[in-house]
């Protein structure tokens, strides 16, 4: 059972469509800015922001006045929508669809705004129910329309593409025709002094595998594809874009937030993917690493990818200086870099590197490469050791 | 595709559900607006060091976790899969009031790592060196058969040859309040709402039953949003794809909570008024995101000892053999979900 995706949808720090997202990777162009919409203490930092308000997202949505998105189920709604009108999928319920959403942060965004004042007045209270990861889920299902099978899964920055290898599951045991996959987070000053706190964040522009690299620059967006059984696409023609080949996801359990040294869940997530594709390593010409730029997550995914490709290492870039870490959006919004990357058979380049690191040979690719690329691998690795690879392929 | 068995369930409940007997002292809630869980001796499995750091989510779920893969034998799994709806409040909580009242300032990472939502199933598989695939599922009342489902595909794939998966759910006193402020929550035993509570339920589920075996789980379904009118035929069409009519279900096991939206459990069991018993739990337990835990460890008792607890009885029925039973849930009209479970 081959699972095909059909439709594509994105918002991020460089772009509001498929096109603008493509144009910033081809020209170098990084999303990473000061913050405009966000309402925090540490504003010397840069972030990956998608630079529309809530209220003009509230506007492109059509959403009424008194709506009770958060900027994470707004971002998701838009996006998921996308997909769909990309996929060009017409009555949705007319077969079987599901929609598998992520988030981490959730309606924290507006809860942080509103805790104490949520007991002083009714006006906010409206968001205490929207704060649930579930209901963002709830409200994103509801904006596309989709009855039936709706979930969501938290599994930090992996947590999207893990919503990928569920829906994928769902249609492999026949339980569903079609798929709606991928996940959303918003900026939030939760996750800005979490890290913080955790001192991951760079003071200037991420760096991934660079040997001085500081940490990561926040990110916010959203991404989701359209996936479908052959079956469906025997019945209703539309083009593929790309296939899901194999997925895998391990867990490290090394640390709660820390990556082992050896890579060992990255290694186990690559090597499961790879069985259930049935490819040998080598038939991989691009690898989307996860790549934050932290000085842990770098030199543990440096390793990974080592043991997997030895000395046949193939073209591998980050693009997280693009976007930032969009967290539990990362890992589908990444997806959807892979197959644009397929798709128009070029290797986008890992932008701000300058220093290659000491304990490992690995380079990433620096400058837009053309390529032909029939397989590509993506990796997304979250806290509590959770380990996602996905590869996807042009046939 | 293989048949997927229960060979051990574990469960921590507002009930003494944790020392192996079966609800015979258990009470009817008929005052309490919130019922807290009843917490085993933790010292038995987690060092006092280790469990000063860990919220109740994840003291609770470690327990009955380990108690769930003792009973099956099994000491690493191939998977861990956790269901939350409200996740790790109490690290959420402390973490998102520093920030607030510190202007974020001042700030230690602790109860962040601990908030993430995948916390609880990374410190089980952290405390089982268990490498293995890790998921977790956040969606409202059917996170725990969010998780169920992906077991159960885990098994039908052949990804695994057993899994471990639970659900786990804790309260603090300020979430309660949220809950109470929007009338989702009862403020007191009169006024709207339902009574919250919290717990833990982990099973181990596996591809080859064993001689602990409750009862085999045919199939989980979920349904986002339903109309009443729409329930009976999102229930049959769920039987007919496993062959079989509301006439041959023996138990259902219905979430009525006593909130305005038990009308769905009503239409359910006029479905079934002619053929089966319909039992009522949650006067027991309590309403949470993953109270479906507890339903199915009791209906999985229920099977493996064709015995109904006597309290759970609406009234002194005598029941045939419970070969087929369904768990139905649902929470404010949202997030539908069906457990069918056969006897072996």
């Amino acid at each position: 059972m081959r699972i095909a995706v059909t439709g594509m949808g994105i918002i991020s720090a460089i772009g509001t469509s498929l096109e603008e997202n493509l144009y910033h990777l081809k020209y170098g162009v990084t999303g990473i800015t000061r913050s405009e919409n966000l309402s925090t203490r540490h504003n010397g930092l840069l972030f990956g922001e998608v630079k529309f308000s809530n209220e003009h997202l509230a506007r492109l949505l059509g959403l009424p006045a008194d709506n009770n998105f958060s900027r994470t189920a707004m971002l998701g709604a838009y996006a998921a929508q996308q997909a769909l009108e990309n996929a060009a999928v017409k009555d949705i319920n007319h077969s079987r669809t599901g929609l598998i959403s992520a988030s981490s942060v959730s309606g924290m965004d507006m809860t942080e705004k509103y805790l104490y004042d949520f007991k002083e007045s009714a006006e906010h209270r409206k968001y205490i129910d929207s704060h649930h990861t579930g209901n963002v889920t709830h409200q994103i299902a509801g904006y596309i329309g989709v009855k039936g099978l709706v979930t969501t899964i938290s599994t930090a920055c992996s947590s999207s593409a893990n919503a990928i290898m569920m829906g994928a599951n769902l249609i492999r045991t026949g339980r569903l025709d079609r798929v709606v996959v991928g996940g959303t987070d918003a900026l939030a000053k939760f996750t800005v002094n979490g890290f913080n706190s955790l001192m991951i964040l760079t003071d200037g522009y991420n760096r991934p595998f660079d040997a001085n690299r500081k940490g990561l620059n926040l990110g916010e967006g959203a991404a989701y594809l359209v996936l479908e059984s052959e079956t469906l696409l025997k019945k209703e023609d539309r083009p593929v874009l790309a296939y899901l080949a194999g997925y895998g996801n391990a867990n490290d359990a090394y640390h709660q937030t820390a990556s082992s040294e050896t890579g060992e869940g990255a290694f186990l997530a690559m090597e499961k993917a790879l069985a259930l594709a049935g490819l040998e390593p080598g038939a991989i010409s691009y690898v989307n690493a996860h790549g934050t730029a932290t000085v842990n997550n770098d030199l543990s995914e440096a390793r990974a990818l080592e043991r997997i490709f030895g000395n046949q290492m193939p073209d591998i870039s980050s693009t997280k200086p693009f976007t930032g870490h969009t967290l539990a959006a990362a890992g589908s919004i990444e997806a959807i870099y892979s197959i644009l990357a397929m798709k128009h058979q070029l290797v986008f380049p890992n932008l701000n590197f300058q220093t290659p690191m000491e304990e490992v040979a690995i380079q990433p690719q620096q400058t837009l490469k053309e390529k032909k690329i029939d397989f590509a691998l993506s990796n997304s690795f979250g806290f509590g050791g959770n380990c996602s690879t996905l590869i996807f392929s042009k046939k | 595709m293989s048949k997927v068995y229960i060979n051990a369930g574990a469960a921590i409940s507002a009930q003494a559900t944790f020392d192996g007997g079966f609800l015979e002292n258990a009470v009817i809630n008929r005052q309490d607006v919130f019922l807290p869980a009843i917490e085993p001796d933790y010292k038995a499995f987690i060092s006092p060091v280790a469990s000063r750091r860990m919220s109740k989510a994840v003291k609770m779920a470690i327990i009955a976790s380990a108690q769930a893969l003792n009973e099956s034998g099994v000491s690493v799994p191939d998977a861990i899969i956790t269901g939350t709806g409200a996740g790790c409040i109490i690290d959420s909580e402390k973490f998102l009031k520093a920030i607030i009242d510190n202007d974020e300032q001042f700030l230690t990472p602790t109860s962040f790592i601990q908030s993430t939502h995948n916390t609880v199933g990374a410190q089980i598989a952290l405390g089982l060196n268990c490498k293995g695939y890790n998921f977790t599922y956040v969606n409202g009342a059917v996170s725990f058969e969010s998780a169920l489902l992906d077991a159960i595909m885990q098994i039908e794939l052949q990804q695994a040859n057993n899994v471990l998966v639970g659900g786990v759910d804790e309260m603090t006193p300020y979430f309660l309040e949220l809950q109470q402020m929007i009338g989702h929550a009862k403020s007191d035993i009169a006024t709207v709402g339902s009574v919250q509570s919290e717990g833990a339920g982990f099973f181990v589920l596996a591809n080859t039953p064993t001689e602990s075996t409750y009862a085999a789980i045919e199939d989980v379904t979920l349904y986002n949003k339903l109309s009443i009118a729409e329930l009976p035929s999102f229930i049959t069409g769920f039987l007919r794809k496993h062959h079989l009519e509301p006439s041959q279900i023996d138990l259902v096991v219905a979430g009525n909570n006593g909130d305005v939206f038990d009308d769905y459990y009503d239409k359910a069991a006029h479905l079934f008024r002619n053929y089966a018993i319909t039992v009522q739990y949650k006067q027991l337990t309590g309403e949470y995101f993953t109270v479906s835990a507890f339903a199915l460890w009791l209906a999985s008792r229920i099977i493996k000892e064709q015995h109904i607890p006597e309290i759970l009885k609406p009234h002194a029925v005598k029941h045939k053999a419970i070969k087929n039973v369904l768990i139905y849930n649902q929470y404010r009209g949202l997030d539908h979900s069906l457990i069918l479970l056969k006897r072996v």
